[in-house]
């Protein structure tokens, strides 16, 4: 009797899933279009599975190994399924090959189970939760109907009855594998997550590489929506994207606006675009909620507003503002889905749409388009704190080999301090530096990413035309954001440089023996990592180096390097100040003085003032440069004796 | 107040004298404070549909740029009286106003380029032969053929006025704040101009301009022990000491008592 159910089952269930295939995909394909290239794309797409999906998956090693139980042991069975009992190709080897391949995956599946006895947090219960179940429906009744092809019993044994038990079972595990893959079961990850990698947005990510920059809009094009404000406006392999997710929660578990109460979960977020292209309500999601946001009370459909002024759509402004754009979900996602791209997308919406930037934002917008800078300052007063260092200025010497930009902390009197000991590294290497003065503008960083991209490429477009005019050969900053900005963002618009985060310059110059340094004598010095060098840029080597070629050995914090904690400044966060139940810089310190550091070595004006904003106990909040710069005292006092004595 | 709680009031047509601003630092062209204030409290009171902005002036690009500004407020259009900057744009302004209709007229204080007199409103409500009311803070309902509203006074005082349609009222700091202005409806905004009869300003043919020079400030010396008595100082009322209240006066008799005060004071010689 199986001979005859077995190959009906099969084919049904493909066919199905077939046609849910051609559903799912005309869901996608309501987005905009993408320049993708698909053949490309498709050949890639092994390769991107096994190695750079993989990369990220092993993070949890024993996860890593029951997926590729679980997922290789059903990719072999499935296709042996099809060919053993759907073709009833008669071969024992294949038998026996199928039987391998299901007790593989049985094995992955008692790993899932056990996973699933008691889930962490991040995890989404729900239909997840009867997953194992259905894996091992699949793999016994497939391993059991497979006995009599491999010879172990004799066909027909246990009569009509078992093999009717057996075909129910085995429905039910082609219909989760199948018919679920394709029509919104847990096991659409498989189906979404293979043409996600495929088609993804940025391919420049597989292979080791690295894409971070955001994507420019089209300010030309009239007709072009600015940013996304349905559903629709996503571009077809964002929405895609978006139908990869596991629901595996290791965003969540990173997101600092989520550990600080904000109401914010990437997960969540891409659930709710799920819904957004599926159309319903968020009523079944199984995960943890928005911070102090109750599901079931969000819904929407393709063509409506992703965010209402009154009232509820499939998202609230303030979850889309509580990120600050520190793309911990991003390098977190085994998925490799882009959150903080379409949080951005969605931003330039409410920006350039609705001119709905919360709290501060409009005012920082409009000092930025009106001086050039976010805190309204003077622009003719961007040197003042250098009044006395007689910094040489670009305009006057027409190149230099270091330029040093300055960003917008040239403003800021806690990073003047910073400004002024990298000034005196400089000085003390004999590095032939210039400065840019009163011509340099805001990078454009904070209103890009509040999405305000047409003040964003008015600042690129003329920051641009400045550089153009002067020949140097790097760019050095203390700013991550700016050095972000200059290196991975600029060159769409035409600006191609080559460009160096301080920590980095520095301990070139290290390397080459340009400084003559002390040794550090001060006490335990930790190092935080910000996003926008670490995740946004890869810099993690660098920073330690500096430190290491002063004496100091860092005292490593529980979550560094790439999984390094957001200070809680990124984003535009500070200016949109969507609450809480806690800040975030304040569990970023109680991290710091966790390891019972005495000094945290920062590089980034904005991490400092967000850790030095922090009240009560804490270590003293110190940038690279001022480190340094405290261990040359003897180098400086040379060159004026030279100078005098010559 | 939240602006969701305004009643928006049907039928009434309110029209929003705007300008061309200057950025207080930098000198860019902008949209000017007062007047973008004065189009959000008519923003408060119609829908943006209902709702004209009128500018007498040139429409160079840097210009147009500072006026969009006005239509990224969510308003789709502005009109733009084409008039030289020798012209007196009073008699354009009340013309265009007239043959709208407009039943409300908001104006900034006064303009932040130019003369920057804060004279529009005044000549222009005296030449349309409206009511006028200064220094808004809010309006607070329109009803029929009047509307109450707040008028700011010092020192955060508000006085609740019962003014007479149509009238032109003046917006100041006093007014909220406005809104964001966003790009995308900035961008698509229509400007309409319009040719109009151009008068020459003469008054303004005679007068000779100089840059404006600082004036010194007086210092206010406070001496106070403590914080207590700074605070005192800071928040404290200003003493008139030597005002007089009158009351009961004819008209006439008012208009000789301010004048012997201005006399007294020096202003009128």
């Amino acid at each position: 009797m199986l001979d005859v159910v077995l190959p009906i089952l099969i084919f049904a269930a493909l066919a199905l899933a077939l046609a849910g295939a051609l559903r799912r995909i005309g869901l996608w394909r309501q987005g905009r279009a993408a320049p993708v290239q698909l053949l490309a794309g498709l050949a890639a797409m092994p390769r991107r599975y096994l190695v750079d999906l993989h990369h990220v998956v092993a993070r949890d090693k024993v996860f890593a190994n029951t997926h590729v139980a679980t997922g290789g042991g059903f990719v072999l069975a499935a296709l042996l399924l099809i060919a053993v009992h759907g073709f009833g190709l008669e071969s024992r080897v294949l038998a026996w090959a199928l039987l391998a391949a299901t007790a593989v995956m049985f094995v992955g599946a008692l790993r899932v189970a056990a996973r699933r006895k008691d889930p962490p947090a991040r995890l989404s219960r729900g239909p997840w939760m009867r997953l194992p179940k259905s894996l091992f429906a699949f793999s016994v009744s497939v391993f059991l109907v497979t006995l009599p092809a491999a010879g172990v019993l004799p066909a027909g044994f246990g009569g009509w009855a078992l093999a009717a038990v057996l075909a129910l079972v085995v429905a039910w595990g082609l219909g989760e594998m199948f018919f679920g893959m394709t029509w919104g079961g847990p096991m659409k990850h498989a189906f979404a997550g293979a043409l996600h990698l495929a088609f993804h947005r940025r391919p420049e990510r597989f292979g080791g590489g690295r894409s971070t920059g955001l994507k420019p809009l089209d300010l030309n094009d009239a007709s072009a929506p600015l940013g996304v404000g349905k559903p629709v406006d996503f571009t077809w392999n964002q929405l895609l994207g978006f139908d990869a997710c596991v629901q595996c929660g290791r965003c969540e578990a990173m997101c600092p606006a989520f550990a600080a109460g904000q109401p914010l979960n990437p997960k969540k977020l891409i659930q709710d675009m799920v819904v957004g292209l599926a159309g319903g309500t968020d009523a079944a999601y199984a995960g943890s909620p928005y911070p102090g946001m109750p599901v079931g009370e969000h819904g929407g459909d393709v063509h409506s507003p992703i965010v209402l002024r009154e009232g509820r759509a499939l998202v609230d402004a303030d979850t889309l503002w509580s990120c600050t754009t520190c793309r911990a979900c991003v390098e977190e996602c085994p998925m490799m889905i882009e959150h903080v791209d379409a949080i951005v997308d969605m931003r330039r919406h409410l920006t350039m749409e609705h001119g709905n930037t919360p709290n501060k934002g409009g005012e920082v917008l409009e000092n930025l388009a009106a001086t050039d800078n976010p805190g309204g300052f003077d622009p003719a007063s961007r040197m003042n704190w250098a009044a006395d260092l007689d910094l040489p200025l670009i305009s006057a010497r027409g190149s230099a080999e270091v330029l040093l930009w300055l960003g917008d902390g040239a403003f800021d009197m806690r990073n003047q301090r910073t400004l002024r000991a990298l000034v005196k590294v400089l000085r003390a290497a004999k590095v032939d530096f210039a400065v840019l003065g009163n011509d340099e503008l805001d990078s454009g960083d904070v209103a890009r990413r509040l999405g305000d991209e047409a003040t964003f490429q008015s600042l690129a477009a003329r920051n641009i035309a400045t550089l153009a005019q002067y020949r140097f050969e790097h760019i050095v900053t203390c700013d991550p954001h700016s050095f972000h900005v200059l290196k991975n963002e600029y060159p769409a618009l035409g600006g191609h440089y080559d460009v160096s985060h301080h920590s980095t310059y520095i301990s070139q110059l290290m390397a080459a023996g340009r400084l003559a340094l002390g040794q550090w004598s001060g006490g335990k010095v930790t190092y935080h990592d910000p996003c926008y060098l670490g995740r946004y840029n890869g810099e993690y080597e660098a920073p330690r180096n500096a430190l290491k070629g002063i004496g100091i050995k860092v005292v490593e914090m529980e979550r560094s390097g790439f999984r390094s904690r957001c200070c809680g400044g990124g984003g535009g966060a500070p200016i949109t100040d969507i609450p809480g139940k806690q800040r975030i810089p304040d569990m970023r310190m109680a991290e710091i003085n966790a390891t019972g550091a005495d000094i945290v070595a920062v590089g980034c004006p904005q991490c400092t003032a967000m850790l030095e904003g922090v009240v009560g106990e804490r270590a003293e909040v110190l940038d690279i440069a001022e480190l340094v710069a405290a261990q040359l005292a003897a180098a400086p006092a040379q060159r004026v004796k030279e100078e005098v004595t010559a | 107040m939240r602006r969701e709680d305004i009643k928006q009031v049907q039928g009434l047509k309110v029209a929003a004298l705007v300008s061309v601003g200057r950025h207080p630092v930098t000198g860019r062209p902008r949209r000017a404070d007062f007047d973008a204030r004065a189009v959000e409290m008519g923003l408060s009171l119609v829908a943006p549909e209902n709702m004209s902005l009128l500018h007498a002036g040139e429409c160079s690009p840097e210009r147009e740029s500072a006026l969009r500004g006005y239509l990224g407020m969510g308003i789709g259009a502005l009109d733009v009286l084409d008039q030289p900057p020798e012209a007196d744009i009073v008699p354009a302004l009340e013309a265009r106003l007239r043959e709208m209709g407009a039943r409300l007229v908001l104006c900034g204080a006064r303009g932040e380029m130019g003369e920057a007199s804060g004279l529009v409103p005044f000549l222009l409500a005296e030449r349309l032969g409206w009511s006028l009311v200064s220094g808004l803070a809010q309006i607070e309902s329109v009803d029929g053929d009047s509307m109450t509203v707040l008028q700011a006074l010092p020192r955060g005082q508000r006085r609740r006025l019962k003014v007479r349609l149509p009238a032109v009222v003046t917006v100041d700091a006093a007014a909220q704040a406005a809104r964001q202005s966003a790009y995308g409806p900035a961008r698509r905004g229509e400007l309409r101009r319009i040719e109009g009869e151009v008068t020459p300003d003469a008054a303004a043919r005679d007068w000779n301009t100089a840059p404006a020079k600082k004036r010194p400030k007086r210092l206010k010396i406070v001496k106070a022990a403590s914080a207590r008595d700074r605070f005192k100082a800071a928040a404290a009322k200003a003493e008139g000491g030597g005002g007089q209240v009158l009351t009961g006066l004819s008209p006439q008799a008012g208009a000789e008592a301010i004048l012997k005060l201005l006399r007294e004071e020096g202003v009128l010689r």
